[in-house]
């Protein structure tokens, strides 16, 4: 491949590529990252075996993408240029797709996504799912293959990075990050813009810019399905940022746990490097950058700021306190500029689409979109971008249909572990930097878990101090001595120990970790206390004072007991109780013996008149 | 360039750039603390070294260990309700760790701690202060202990849990830990050698935190250190291994 020298170079080689592909009439997308947790990588064979037999190779183009967002669907194939979307494809409908739809131009129905209300939706564009949606940062996944640089070109890919390099000062490039209004999309919101002029003004020769890909929130993919789906327009970002701050070296912290991530990152980058967009003398001027990928050894807490510098040095992941501040002694000493890859995906689109057009979009105090991972007991789960500023009941019950088993809304989850519980009272909040933490939550990178009816506030706020508990590193006394003292007593109180005071002593300790912690992982981990109390709080008092679960799920306070009046008698929770503690005469009412009842929940979830209730 | 700054009232001269604790101690205002030592590089992991700090008009709550002083004006306070607060909670949390060492139970008697309100206690002699393995590596130069496993379950020990085979026995783990938890004892094979072990305690209490003058963590103290250092690694370098 001939290297790419010039912003007219690149012009040329888009031009070149485009006319390549004319000679296609169909295009296959099929998604072959997140849905091959659903077997996709056998449709895509399937699906290049079938269209190799038919000899249609130089008229239909497949395409294996990232993710396509919708993952509940997986795996998902969409057909260009009708727009026709197909979810649950197995390999056995590849030849029915192919003779039906490409060759027949007939749509299957069985294929297409049914809308509760209306039925089947033929093209992508008309999902519910996706028309709320405004995919900018995430738009090229699940439409490019990200291991083809090509295809990222294609789309207006290091059009920004040769803008700023042929026609931006490095002072000019800090402005239209500051006036574009981006915050950091790791979770502290801290405005990258004002990040990046500390490091490009801090004295020194060498400097570094590093991505953090350590995405560990349980529940969240949204940097994943970035990495994979787009790796490109992250190492865009970065080289646009290193030449903001004068870094000539450049670093990718991504977790061992994404295999695919780093696949695709390390094809991006040797790619990156053949055409002339990275490496020595980028796209023909004096700008140099080299980037590596460091895997994380699967430590929490090495998504904190300074824990990953040190990681990266070598040694054990444990943040280091502040000041001073990376941006003037960083990694290995020097100023350093760390930033989300999500927020480098964001850079890309502000200089491809200038300051002015980004903080048009999203509220006052935060500007663009966020992409978030829906998850729980939400009918569409899957990685959705929105506008910030877009209501939570917009995000839950439009994009994502509502809860599941029309079971009600009890509260979402934001911000992963270190964040915050919001209840239904607060839906129709719009969702940015602000608004989340005055309710008591944190953007975080994301995630969102929504929870219905069948959720205990107490336990979940024991679950997410659990997991932080696990990923402590231990060096601050508040974050590792008030963890182990707050999930004890959190355990008390699920395990019927709950005494009077406890909810005192809890909060007291949430808010001193706040204060006094070393890091930002103590210093957001009492916000799943303090948000379940300031919102739960008759759930706490009924799990200390009367010992009662209603949503039953701490097993020593409540018990199943069948309804006589909705028990038909069907004898199904008598054969499946592993204990046998269910017993009763055919169509008659059954009971069950409390004494030998383990509280599994088998019975509960199995009957169908809904007879099982919890006392 | 020496710069005014202002702590508790009281306006003291220091050098740009000294830590505030440091700045403190020559107004003779003590700040609590377990895990920082002039000879090692602040550490910020106790965080009994808290203070607040105004600047522009704004108060925030920094460590006193790692934070400069700075000519921008700033003034500092020690002994607010809410210093006060976050000591008696670390104090108390530790306590709750450690019941047993007597640096914490003096410190809790001079915050007025009765006993701690706290469940779930532990058996433990170390707080985790990292003062004995940033010794070792930053002042002694040799590393043989360091901080292993995460959260709760951390521990000072030697790598892979096994006997030293860098380690000098020159005894200032034992020296700098505030809880006196690693105590010395005669190597089995060679008197001329000591061995460390994590133990009970073996150094005296002291009620100012091992900072009063008979401590003797001054510049002598330090010299002293050097001079046991390479006199024990000039013996080990004789003595075959």
């Amino acid at each position: 491949m001939k290297r790419i020298n010039s912003q007219t170079d690149l012009e040329n080689i888009r031009d070149t590529i485009l006319r390549q592909r004319d000679i296609f009439t169909k295009n296959i997308r099929i998604c072959n990252t997140g849905c091959r947790a659903r077997k996709s990588l056998k449709v895509s064979v399937a699906l290049s075996q079938e269209i190799k037999a038919r000899e249609l190779a130089d008229t239909v183009a497949i395409k294996e993408t990232g993710c396509h967002g919708f993952c509940e669907l997986g795996p998902i194939l969409v057909i260009e240029p009708e727009n026709i979307f197909y979810c649950r494809v197995k390999a056995e409908d590849i030849p029915e797709i192919i003779s039906e739809t490409i060759l027949g131009g007939r749509v299957i129905k069985r294929l297409l996504w049914q809308d509760p209300q209306s039925g089947p939706v033929t093209c992508e564009r008309d999902l519910p799912f996706y028309r709320e949606q405004k995919k900018h940062v995430s738009g090229n996944c699940g439409k490019i293959d990200p291991t083809n640089i090509e295809d990222y070109i294609v789309n207006n890919g290091y059009a920004a990075l040769s803008k700023v390099l042929t026609t931006m000062s490095s002072n000019k490039v800090v402005d239209t990050v500051i006036s574009s209004g981006l915050r950091g999309r790791g979770g502290g919101g801290f405005p990258a813009g004002i990040k990046w002029r500390i490091c490009a003004s801090a004295p020194g020769d060498v400097k570094y810019i590093i991505a953090n890909g350590d995405e560990g929130d349980p529940g969240a993919f949204m940097d994943r399905s970035l990495m994979e789906g787009d790796p490109h327009s992250i190492i865009e970002g970065m080289i646009i940022g290193a030449f903001a701050i004068g870094a000539s070296k450049g670093f990718l912290y991504v977790r061992e746990e994404y295999p695919i991530a780093i696949e695709h990152l390390t094809i991006a980058i040797r790619q990156a490097e053949e055409y002339g967009l990275l490496g020595d003398n980028i796209l023909g001027t004096d700008f140099s950058l080299s980037l590596g990928i460091n895997k994380g050894a699967g430590a929490f807490v090495c998504g904190e700021e300074t824990a990953l510098m040190v990681s990266i040095e070598g040694k054990s992941g444990t943040p280091r306190s502040r000041p001073p501040y990376p941006a003037f002694e960083g990694l290995f000493g020097k100023p350093s500029v760390l930033n989300n890859v999500e927020s480098f995906a964001n850079i890309t689109q502000i200089f491809r689409n200038g300051a002015a057009w980004y903080s048009d979009i999203g509220t006052q105090g935060s500007k663009g979109t966020k992409i978030f991972s829906l998850v729980g007991k939400v009918k569409n789960t899957g990685m959705v971008e929105v506008e910030m500023g877009t209501t939570l009941r917009k995000i839950i019950f439009d994009i994502g249909g509502g809860i599941r088993n029309s079971r009600n809304f009890k509260a979402v989850q934001t911000g992963g572990p270190s964040g915050g519980c919001i209840p239904i009272s607060k839906i129709d909040m719009p969702v940015d930097y602000d608004s989340l933490r005055e309710a008591g939550a944190i953007m975080g990178s994301g995630g969102m878990i929504v929870m219905d009816e069948t959720s205990c506030m107490v336990d979940v706020a024991r679950y997410f101090l659990n997991f932080l508990l696990f990923e402590s590193c231990g060096k601050c006394v508040p974050c590792r001595e008030g963890l182990k003292q707050m999930h004890t007593i959190m355990t008390n109180i699920c395990e019927g120990r709950g005494e009077e005071g406890d909810m005192e002593l809890l909060s007291e300790l949430a808010r001193f970790m706040t204060t006094a912690s070393l890091c930002g992982l103590g210093g957001t981990a009492g916000n799943p206390v303090l948000s379940t109390i300031r919102y739960f709080k008759n759930e706490y008092e009924a799990h200390i004072f009367d010992k009662k679960c209603s949503a039953g799920v701490c097993k020593n306070l409540f018990a199943y007991e069948i309804d006589e009046n909705l028990c038909n008698g069907c004898t199904l929770c008598a054969v499946k109780c592993p204990e046998g503690a269910v017993s009763g005469v055919k169509k008659k009412p059954h009971t069950i013996d409390i004494e030998n009842c383990i509280k599994c929940g088998i019975c509960f979830s199995l009957c169908k008149q809904e007879a099982i209730k919890v006392v | 360039m020496k710069i005014p700054i202002i702590i508790d009232g009281r306006m003291v001269q220091v050098e740009q750039g000294t830590m505030i604790i440091e700045a403190a101690g020559k107004a003779d205002i003590v700040i609590p603390t377990l895990c920082h030592h002039e000879a090692v590089k602040p550490y910020g992991s106790c965080r009994l070294c808290m203070v607040e700090v105004e600047q522009n008009k704004q108060r925030r709550l920094v460590t006193s260990c790692n934070s400069p002083v700075d000519n921008s004006g700033m003034e500092v306070f020690t002994d607010t309700a809410r210093v006060r607060q976050i000591r008696r909670s670390i104090i108390e949390l530790l306590l709750a760790r450690c019941p047993d060492v007597p640096v914490l139970q003096t410190m809790a008697r001079q915050m007025g701690i009765e006993s701690s309100r706290l469940k779930k206690k532990g058996d433990k002699q170390c707080i985790l202060c990292g003062l004995c393995v940033r010794f070792c590596e930053e002042v002694v130069g040799v590393g043989a202990i360091g901080l292993a496993n995460r959260g709760t379950e951390r521990e000072v020990t030697t790598p892979f849990n096994t006997g030293s085979a860098v380690c000098i026995g020159c005894g200032s783990c034992s020296y700098i830990c505030p809880t006196g938890c690693i105590e010395m004892v005669p190597d089995k094979l060679d008197p001329r050698l000591r061995t460390l072990t994590m133990g009970l305690l073996s150094l005296p209490e002291c009620s100012s935190n091992f900072q009063c003058d008979s401590c003797a963590t001054n510049g002598e103290f330090l010299n002293e250190m050097r001079r046991v250092v390479s006199e024990f690694r000039s013996l080990s370098e004789k003595t075959p291994s």
